[in-house]
């Protein structure tokens, strides 16, 4: 009895608490970048797409809405041929941003997707990708990793050594 | 086989003695991590990552580190694999490797099935201390096959030890040392070797990737897969076929321990791509007046055309195939009635393949497994150049030469995994293998004599061994002192050994040699019971067609007129003369092909239909040992293509006016086949049905894994679409199932808990190198006979007299370009070469051309253009040629030819 009277009370006290509630669209809440909302691909700091289409993130997509297709260009530089993703599966987990080790898939603080066809959903590379690195800056997979794929030449890495010559008999 | 009883982690287990602690350890589904153990291959201790702790006795506390795979189990032996000593060691060889690998997991092609990521994982090494450069390797191109990254090399030897010691190539090796050494060529080129492709599943790294699968490159996880069977030659190996996005991706090896084991063929692995080609027949295509062009056509239009074409009054004939299955063949020969139904060999094949299949019939001959030859330990090759014709019988045969040296190695205590310690001992030491063929052979290298004679010398040797070995057996007369000796030397050689094995067949296309083979069996087995004969076939079903009653392809030749002539997957061009050929179509009236590409026969189709290939249906082949294996579809259909016996199944249906399908599954096939052909019963009663459930479920094509599944068609329609059925076989296109331990013939891939690379097989064998667990895929529907029923053949005389002025030619088989399919496949076809004809140089002197030239060859109607190589070891006469190849046309082999210089 008295613990639904309490109850009674405080319902009413939130009378005069100030409303939590914004007027949206036209007023629009505060998102922190770190907010979990549309997914972007970004591109390098050379203007090159991040992707290098390693599957990682479908891999690790738990409702299997992200697909895609590893090719190559003629410098041998591998990217995703499609990518594609699925909003109207997508559950806004993160877990594909957590899978990248590209930086290339990020989730941003985007929310406003909602369609009245769900076939627009579907969202394909070139709706996907942006014009910029989003979130992380300065990270280039392709001058970490050890392959030549057009972008660095073998041992012109950030780590590496200039490659063996292996007629040589020097230690 | 004596057990001992040894300890491990508290356990008491018992386990074959002569094993070594990491083979007991992996056969018990201990994981112990490993790199440079290869089951096939033995132990030399390269990686010291097997560290395990090995104790005295009980009362020992402290233990020391022992390498498991060096170790021989002993009876009361303890040890520990989770102690922290030895996970650190294991730990820090990790670690250490490490220092130098890149950072390249996203984009390597091994990624995702890579042994390196899993004994990473597994001895739990995660972070890096190590804060300085690494060294780095410029890679090598090596064809069009095998992708090089050699920065990512652990530098564990398993390449260089399978390359060269296992397959015997010369052109891989290592070079430089400590931390700079390098696996490669001593410069950049083709790899060589016909076995090339396993460097990619025995690497335990990303160092050798498969190239044409990178073009279209797909995580390991994301496959769709299907257990199959290899259509590139008569052996038959086991493969696994694997999809994506509706393409064929790639090819890998499925272990079959009685069959290929750990490894496959070039030919087998890269000449996949054809099923993907572009030009692949996918529509109906009608030619509705003859010199019409072929149009593309409905479903209903054809089915009206079909019952009035197939209609019961008309003259049907139907032409079966080497390269088809025997469901696919025994639906056409129910379609046009037994009498009707004839092979699409040459006479001369049928006639060979037909004596090869009584004599195995009415023999009490074992033919052997590929297993089973490899551990042959005297070895007569009669005409048959294998690393061609089935490059994996090279494989076995050179594995054989080493039973001499195991068996030193036993008297010296040294067991038969301790390889670097038993090469040593060895040295040139072999198992005796006599290799009698008229050219080079890739196995001359390792025969105690390779010896080179026409056709006529090399049967009349067989002959005359046959007579040495048994006095029945007809005997020529004038063998020279030199045959008389070597007969003498390799016949007591066979009859005194263990396991003596005979390899010939029918490539050659000489009844002789084939006759002179069968004898010397007979008489071998007549002195010597465990004699082996292995009798290679020109096709994948060669066996299976045999089986079936039929007429050859010559035997149309007697037919005034056909209404309608049915061709199942088969190019007559390439079997008979152009000719001969073309009359058969001008009299048919109507043609009806089903293949799957373009050819010179599909041309000729007034109807030509879509036919699956192998990896879009499900059937069965017979290899030449007589084991019925059956493949599955990996590609679900695509309308209108559909599986050669459906189509047939809808031409009798159309035929008798039947509403109601033949075939409805293809079980209701295959008991209509054992039915009528009791030989193939096996079928039926030993391989799983489609009705056969794992705890109710079927078994899924698709790993845990598989990605993708709400996206991939999304773009065509956001709503996900319903899988595709499958009513023929016990698999299912999707991830759900029961994926564990399937039978053996039905394991779609292999992946254990922690293994994520193809080394998960060995959760799915009875021991390394062993059988899959419940026996391995396949069944022997010939096996030998209770008493020998055969009769020697008499000896014929040779032929060759009555072509004083001209010289003979015999077939040239390639393993890339002789056979059919896989030669439409763009990287297998990067390695044919140019048509040649191989010439002794005398005879080459005497038609005046050298090396590269062109000749002008006539042989039976054909006038020929065709580059000279000069072959010192062809012997004086006889001339080899190209046999086979893409645009080349039919020329029946041996013939005998004239040569003109080219005057340019
Ligand atoms: S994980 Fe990153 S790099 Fe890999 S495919 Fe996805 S977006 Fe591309
Ligand atoms: S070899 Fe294995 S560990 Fe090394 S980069 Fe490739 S996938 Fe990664
Ligand atoms: S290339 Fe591969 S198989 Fe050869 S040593 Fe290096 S890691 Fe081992
Ligand atoms: S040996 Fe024959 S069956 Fe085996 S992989 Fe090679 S081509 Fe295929
Ligand atoms: S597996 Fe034992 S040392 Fe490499």
């Amino acid at each position: 009895m008295f613990s639904i009277l309490q109850t009674i009370w405080l319902t009413f006290l939130h009378l005069f608490h100030k409303a939590e509630t914004v007027q949206y669209p036209e007023e629009k809440p505060y998102l922190a970048p770190r907010y979990r909302g549309r997914i972007v691909l970004t591109r390098d700091s050379d203007m090159n797409e991040r992707c290098v289409a390693c599957n990682l993130c479908a891999a690790a997509c738990p409702v299997d809405c992200i697909s895609l297709q590893a090719t190559e260009d003629e410098s041998g530089r591998r990217y995703a041929e499609f990518f594609r993703i699925n909003f109207s599966r997508c559950i806004f987990c993160g877990f594909c941003e957590e899978a990248c080790p590209t930086y290339a898939i990020q989730l941003i603080p985007d929310t406003e997707m909602g369609e009245y066809d769900r076939q627009n959903l579907v969202y394909e590379k070139e709706h996907l990708l942006i014009s910029g690195q989003g979130k992380y800056h300065n990270y280039n997979f392709y001058k970490q990793a050890g392959v030549d794929m057009g972008v660095k030449g073998k041992g012109e890495g950030e780590m590496e050594e200039k490659p063996i010559d292996v007629k040589s008999l020097m230690p | 086989m004596t057990m001992v009883k040894i300890q491990i982690d508290g356990k008491q287990y018992e386990v074959k003695q002569g094993k070594n602690l990491l083979e007991a350890g992996l056969t018990l589904g201990i994981d112990i991590p490993h790199f440079c153990y290869h089951p096939a291959m033995g132990s030399v201790g390269a990686c010291r990552l097997c560290a395990v702790k090995k104790f005295r006795d009980a009362d020992d506390k402290q233990g020391r580190i022992v390498m498991s795979c060096l170790e021989p189990v002993t009876e009361g032996m303890i040890i520990e694999t989770r102690d922290d000593t030895s996970k650190d060691f294991r730990a820090s060889v990790v670690e250490g490797l490490m220092t130098n690998h890149p950072h390249d997991c996203p984009v390597c092609d091994e990624g995702g099935e890579c042994h390196l990521q899993d004994m990473t994982v597994m001895t739990g090494h995660n972070y890096r201390h190590f804060d300085f450069k690494k060294r780095t390797h410029n890679n090598q191109y090596l064809g069009p096959f095998i992708a090089h990254e050699m920065n990512r090399c652990i530098q564990c030897y398993r390449c260089v030890r399978f390359y060269r010691d296992y397959a015997g190539g010369k052109d891989l090796n290592v070079f430089s040392s400590h931390n700079h050494v390098y696996f490669g060529r001593h410069e950049e080129g083709t790899l060589e070797s016909e076995f090339s492709g396993n460097l990619v599943e025995v690497c335990p790294t990303g160092v050798f990737t498969d190239k044409t699968f990178h073009k279209h490159f797909t995580r390991k996880w994301d496959l769709s897969n299907a257990p199959s069977v290899c259509t590139g030659c008569s052996v038959g190996c086991n493969i696994i076929v694997s999809e994506r996005y509706g393409s064929l991706r790639r090819v890998m090896n499925r272990y079959n321990g009685a069959v290929n084991g750990y490894f496959i063929c070039d030919r087998g692995r890269f000449g996949y791509e054809f099923v993907n080609d572009e030009k692949r027949i996918r529509t109906i295509k009608i030619r509705h007046k003859k010199n019409d062009n072929q149009e593309e056509a409905e479903n209903e239009t054809l089915i009206s055309l079909l019952k009035t074409e197939l209609s019961k009054d008309k003259r049907i004939i139907g032409i079966g195939s080497p390269r088809a299955s025997i469901e696919s063949n025994f639906a056409l020969s129910t379609l046009v009635g037994k009498e009707n139904f004839y092979h699409g060999i040459s006479k001369k094949e049928h006639l060979l393949t037909d004596t090869i299949l009584n004599f195995m019939k009415q023999s009490s001959i074992r033919t052997p497994s590929l297993k089973q030859m490899e551990k042959a330990d005297a070895v007569l090759v009669l005409g048959e150049d294998l690393v061609n014709t089935a490059p994996m019988v090279a494989l076995a045969l050179r594995q054989s030469t080493r039973n001499k040296s195991f068996e030193t190695a036993e008297k010296n205590g040294i067991p038969s995994w301790n390889d670097a310690p038993l090469r040593e001992l060895a040295q040139d030491e072999k198992s005796p293998l006599f290799v009698i063929t008229s050219f080079k052979d890739s196995l001359d290298e390792i025969a105690e004599n390779s010896i080179r004679e026409s056709y006529d010398g090399i049967a009349n040797l067989g002959f005359a061994m046959a007579g040495l070995l048994d006095t029945k057996a007809p005997s020529p007369s004038n063998l020279n002192k030199e045959h008389q000796n070597l007969a003498e030397k390799i016949a007591t050689i066979l009859k005194n050994a263990k396991n003596p094995l005979i390899v010939s067949g029918v490539h050659s296309g000489d009844e002789r040699m084939v006759q002179a083979a069968l004898n010397m069996a007979k008489a071998l087995s007549s002195v010597n019971k465990n004699c082996m004969l292995s009798m290679v076939l020109p096709e994948s079903n060669s066996m299976g067609l045999a089986m079936m009653p039929g007429k050859s392809l010559d035997d149309l030749a007697s037919l005034e007129e056909i209404d309608t002539l049915v061709v199942l997957e088969n190019d007559l061009y390439r079997r008979a003369s152009e000719k001969s050929v073309n009359a058969l179509f001008e009299k048919s009236k109507k043609v009806i092909v089903l293949d799957h590409l373009i050819n010179k026969t599909t041309q000729r189709a007034d109807l030509l239909l879509p036919a699956a290939t192998f990896v879009e249906a499900e059937g069965t082949l017979v290899s030449h040992e007589g084991r019925a294996q059956r493949f599955y579809k990996a590609l679900p259909d695509k309308e209108p293509v559909m599986e050669s016996w459906r189509w047939i199944g809808e031409m009798i249906q159309a035929k008798e006016q039947k509403q109601e399908a033949t075939w409805k599954r293809f079980d209701d096939l295959v008991a209509s086949l054992t039915h009528e052909l009791p030989v193939f019963d096996g079928l039926e009663k030993h391989m799983p049905d489609a009705d056969f459930r794992m705890l109710n479920e079927k078994v899924p094509r698709q790993t845990l894994r598989y990605s993708g599944r709400t996206s991939m068609n999304a773009k065509v329609a956001v709503s996900e679409t319903r899988i595709t059925l499958d009513e023929d076989s016990p698999l299912t296109f999707s991830m759900e199932g029961q994926s564990e331990m399937p039978p053996s013939s039905l394991t779609p891939f292999y992946w254990t808990p922690g293994w994520n690379s193809v080394q998960a097989l060995y959760g799915y064998l009875d021991e390394p190198n062993g059988s899959m667990k419940g026996g391995d895929p396949g069944i022997r529907l010939i096996e030998p006979a209770e008493n020998d029923n055969t009769e020697y053949f008499k000896e014929m005389s040779s032929t060759s007299e009555n072509h004083e002025r001209e010289l003979q030619i015999v077939p040239v088989y390639q393993i890339f370009g002789s056979e059919e399919l896989s030669t439409k496949s763009p990287a297998l076809a990067k390695r044919i070469k140019d048509p040649f004809i191989y010439l002794n140089p005398e005879d080459a002197k005497a038609v005046g051309v050298d090396d590269d030239e062109l000749v002008h060859l006539e042989i039976d109607d054909n006038k020929l253009e065709i580059k000279v190589k000069i072959e010192n070891s062809l012997p004086k006469g006889v001339v080899g040629m190209a046999k086979n190849f893409p645009e080349m046309p039919f020329v029946m082999l041996p013939g005998y030819g004239r040569f003109k210089k080219i005057n340019s």
